[in-house]
């Protein structure tokens, strides 16, 4: 018994009804976007929760030092670049990906990548400054909320770039094939998402804290 | 505790001989209990030689019924754990009133109070209704799977690995003594600094991934995989409570997550979150806590929602009354969970204005759960109602959940609050609607849905028996609750001082002997059936005269649950096959492409398991080789991309035809 | 939503938003001019600092929905509408937990003097 799915729509209106589909469905992987979105919602309410944090203990200098001592804007400002940078060059990654150029999207990766270490790079010597000045996690209730939002952001950005290591492997090996394009594409919302929520760190940590 | 000298302490952290409790009674008697029966369970294992068989049909499978029974055996499991803590605080709340002092020491009833929270809550109701979730939405949908059958598996094995290390708290340390919510300052390093709270962070955080994952894979299942025609508004009210469910389970647990994530980097850390000094805020973590708490009680809930909205139509030969409002009231009651998180510290001090807010709202999510009520009772009425036992626990939950829920909202203003906070009245309430609500809707769909998961009934005489004890025992145990709190008996006591209070705990303690009794029942039932399933084998695939998509499958179901996908006009899509004469293909079968079975799924989830030991104990060395395993294992397992298989066309043929023999010899 | 029985199984991937050159390179460029004016109002200072609040808060906000159309390609019609869905779900809950929190988290400072001396209110 074949049933096209014009079939199916036509027997409904009929009189007999055909209740089952002789051809597959669902292609593979067909749920991996949706899931990977719903994966990053799940993660921007983590987000929140450390902005919350933040925005219920930020205030709490325990008598130590308070952002304008400790932040130094210019240096934040090239760290955003680095970001930004970044996502961009991921994103051209992408248009050649679509066209199925590997090399030139391995390319585009690895540039990615290394703006991406910058990116860390800066931000573990920041916290290493902050700390060799006294003004470690362990400082007051602010620092804590400080290092952890903006620490865990940098994780998040330190897996994408493991990731992204083991993606241009895994490129090299299979080229651009289907599951490949999947995995490159879930990074690419993964990275994105990251940059905004460093729009996010950079107003309302950095930015506001010159402002309060 | 005596310290390790520094070789030792390198490798063993914290770890130290007086970890193991020789010199606790009741310890070393569990823990021969549990070494004999374990070692029973594996001679078994071993003699019949089923471990080959248990590892490729059940602990790598990522068949979502296979999963949905394993995540149901480990709820019963532990619930015979979390039971067991809940006899020995009635005992004890039975004897130690006036001179006498009991027979459990402070030290150890708090950790028996804080484990009976955690283990009630997250290994056993949990993993009852994801469980039920897993094995059902698929087959209502009319899908082979979930949308990540790997993922599914992992999910689980997290979960069971998050009840290994409580488990583990009993026989090496001890648990947490703070409460199942573990409020700081108690909770921090300065009050707590024993390894009890640190069993309870990571447990929680290892189940905690698990379930965050599995609630991701549901959404994108309901929302992905439904057969052609299912529109959202003729999905079963079962799903639409699982998909409900599920965006709350996404919603919540990252709160969870960064909660006790913050209160790991005060006691590992010395960060200043929550503590008393340096500018921390131990009020914000009760705040954060129940942003997650109070959308977790309905993540419990709104399942049992759905299941008695199938058993009351099914058993009452009736479409369900008010499908379109039941799915609004859920989706409302999604939403308002978000709004009255509140009213669990209304005495914490936030005030007139603050705390009316919040009552207002809780008083109003009252509404469309009351909306339920009526549309289940409307469903019944002129139907041509059956008692079998999914029924009964449904009646049992109507009368008892509308009472646990009034109680509730008396607790919801905030003033009669003030006075019921944390007394006794607050743990009969919640004891009310979870009882009443989640355990009396596990036990209708366990009843609903075993012949489906195993192809034969349930005993019915040691069903009625379990059901009786239960519902009876229940009231026996927990009314007197609400009369003590009523008189200013409040929570989590070990000793009381008032002798004329103690009638009450012992008539208590004799309702929790009943309810006993009603868990025993329950055993000897699983017992009984599998012994006699022969005479209670159901054939048909449809034991009830169902009325969705799950019923249209052989009992079990084959691996790839249909072998043609069904096609959908109409809500109740089994029941309107049947009024059409549905007639099921006898040839013509197509290959049937298939997820395979994995060990990764074990393999992380233990290496995740051993980091959170290490982390309890202080074995850095353990916990960083045990973190970078686990990272390179899931890199590793990336590499593969063959992962699934096709289900040969003539495998199909013959599943179908076998099924085909059973119906025709049925008739 | 209801009668798209083949979504997904095209030989594009399903959900998949597709950018363009020009697409990245404005959002590039206008996340760029987002971010170099509050930098400068920030470190510049020239107005008060109360608009200067206001003003980062809604540059960020803007940007943040720049980030969204032109590099995360979020539309009503990926995935049926559910992305957006869940995004708008998303945001609902954090203006709800957020600013809720913040609300409650004052009253509760406010009448149970817990920072005495430990913190400065913004």
């Amino acid at each position: 018994m074949s049933a096209s799915p014009l079939a199916v729509t036509a027997s409904a209106a009929g009189q007999e009804r055909v209740f089952h589909l002789d051809h597959e469905h669902h292609a593979d992987g067909a749920s991996t976007m949706l899931g990977f979105w719903i994966y990053l919602m799940s993660d921007c309410l983590i987000f929140a929760m450390l902005f919350a944090v933040y925005g219920v203990l930020g205030g709490n200098y325990a008598a130590g030092p308070s952002p304008k001592d400790l932040f130094d804007l210019p240096l934040v400002a090239v760290n955003t670049a680095m970001l930004l940078l970044s996502s961009i060059t991921y994103g051209f990654a992408m248009l050649t990906m679509d066209r199925g150029r590997v090399g030139a999207t391995q390319a585009w990766l690895a540039v990615t990548a290394l703006f991406g270490l910058a990116f860390v790079g800066i931000e573990l010597s920041e916290f290493a400054h902050l700390i060799r000045e006294g003004a470690g996690p362990q400082r007051s209730a602010f620092l804590s909320s400080f290092f952890t939002l903006v620490g865990t952001h940098g994780l998040h950005v330190s897996f994408g770039l493991i990731w992204m290591a083991t993606l241009m492997v895994q490129v090299a090996r299979h080229g651009l094939v289907r599951a490949n394009r999947r995995r490159l594409m879930c990074l690419s919302l993964f990275w994105h998402f990251l940059d905004v929520i460093w729009i996010g760190v950079f107003t309302f940590v950095y930015l506001m804290g010159f402002v309060s | 505790m005596i310290d390790n000298p520094s070789f030792l302490g390198s490798i063993f952290g914290r770890l130290t001989l007086d970890a193991f409790p020789i010199h606790e009674p009741i310890l070393v008697a569990t823990f021969l209990v549990v070494a004999m029966g374990g070692a029973v369970v594996v001679g078994a294992v071993s003699y019949f030689r089923l471990w080959g068989y248990l590892w490729r049909e059940w602990f790598t499978s990522v068949d979502h019924k296979r999963i949905g029974v394993m995540y149901m055996v480990l709820g019963v499991v532990m619930l015979l754990r979390g039971f067991a803590d809940a006899l020995m605080m009635r005992l004890q709340q039975a004897i130690a009133v006036g001179a006498s002092d009991g027979y459990l020491p402070a030290h150890h009833y708090d950790q028996i109070f804080t484990a009976h929270g955690v283990i009630m809550i997250f290994f056993v109701a949990m993993p009852l209704v994801t469980g039920l979730m897993n094995y059902v939405v698929p087959l209502q949908i009319g899908a082979r799977d979930v949308s990540f059958p790997f993922l599914n598996n992992f999910s689980f094995w997290m979960t069971a690995g998050g009840a290994v290390l409580v488990m583990a708290s009993l026989f090496v340390g001890e648990f947490a003594r703070a409460g199942w919510l573990a409020y700081p300052p108690l909770s921090g390093v300065a009050y707590s600094p024993d390894v009890g709270m640190d069993y309870y962070i990571w447990g929680l955080q290892v189940a905690g991934v698990g379930t965050t994952l599995s609630g991701i894979n549901l959404i994108a299942t309901i929302v992905k995989l439904r057969a052609p025609g299912m529109a959202m508004m003729k999905m079963p009210v079962f799903t639409w409570t699982a998909l409900c469910t599920n965006i709350l389970i996404v919603a919540s647990f990252p709160v969870l997550t960064a909660v006790l994530a913050l209160l790991s980097l005060d006691r590992y850390v010395g960060t200043n979150f929550f503590t008393n000094d340096f500018g921390g805020n131990p009020m914000m973590y009760v705040n954060l806590i129940w942003i997650w708490g109070h959308p977790e009680v309905y993540i419990l809930i709104l399942p049992c929602f759905g299941i008695f909205s199938e058993v009351a139509a099914t058993f009452s030969g009736k479409r369900l009354f008010g499908y379109t409002s039941m799915v609004y009231a859920t989706a409302c009651i999604t939403i308002l969970s978000y709004l009255v998180w509140l009213h669990h510290f209304f005495t914490m001090g936030s005030g007139a204005s603050v705390n009316s807010f919040f009552g207002i709202t809780t008083m109003i999510i009252s509404i469309p759960t009351g909306a339920k009520m009526f549309n289940w009772l409307f469903t019944m009425y002129r139907g041509r109602i059956r008692f079998e036992l999914p029924m009964l626990w449904t009646l049992a939950f109507m009368l008892t959940f509308v009472i646990g829920g009034m109680t509730g909202v008396m607790l919801a203003v905030p003033p009669a609050d003030f006075v019921l906070h944390n007394s006794l009245f607050l743990i009969a309430h919640f004891h009310n609607v979870i009882i009443g609500g989640v355990v009396f809707g596990a036990f209708a769909g366990m009843s609903y849905w075993f012949p489906k998961a195993f192809g034969f009934q349930l005993d019915r005489r040691w069903g009625l028996v379990s059901f009786w004890m239960w519902v009876i025992g229940f009231y026996v145990a927990f009314m007197p609750i609400y009369l003590l709190g009523f008189m200013g008996v409040t929570r989590r006591l070990r000793h009381v001082d008032d002798p004329s209070l103690q009638i009450w705990f012992v008539i208590a303690a004799i309702g929790a002997v009943m309810i006993l009794f009603g868990i025993l029942a329950f055993l000897v039932q699983i017992y009984v059936s599998i012994r006699n399933r022969g005479a209670l084998r159901d054939t048909t695939g449809d034991p009830w005269d169902g009325r969705t998509l799950e019923w249209s499958t052989a009992s079990p179901p084959p691996p790839y649950n249909f072998a043609f996908t069904p096609v959908v006009y109409e809500l109740d899509a089994w029941w309107d096959m049947k009024k059409h004469g549905y007639r099921r293909p006898l040839a013509g079968f197509k290959p049937i492409h298939m997820p395979k079975n994995t060990g990764a799924g074990v393999v992380l989830a233990a290496l995740s398991t051993v980091f959170g030991f290490a982390m309890v104990w202080y074995m850095w060395w353990l916990a960083g080789v045990s973190l970078i395993a686990l990272v390179a294992y899931a890199i590793v397992h990336t590499f593969n991309y063959d992962r699934d298989f096709d289900f040969p066309a003539d495998a199909v043929d013959r599943a179908e035809g076998a099924r085909t023999q059973i119906l025709v010899a049925a008739e | 939503m209801t009668r798209d029985i083949h979504a997904g199984t095209a030989d594009h991937e399903p959900g998949e938003g597709h950018g363009s050159l020009s697409g990245y390179l404005i959002g590039f460029a206008m996340s760029v001019v987002l971010t170099a004016i509050p930098f400068a109002l920030v470190m510049m200072g020239v107005l008060s600092k109360q608009v200067t609040a206001l003003a980062i808060m809604a540059l960020a906000a803007i940007q943040i929905v720049v980030h969204a159309v032109f590099f995360l390609h979020m539309n009503a019609r990926s995935e049926s509408g559910w992305t957006l869905m869940a995004a708008i779900f998303t945001l609902v809950l954090v203006a709800i937990t957020l600013p809720g929190s913040l609300w409650v988290m004052y009253h509760l400072n406010a009448n149970m003097m817990l920072d005495a001396g430990m913190s400065q209110m913004p």
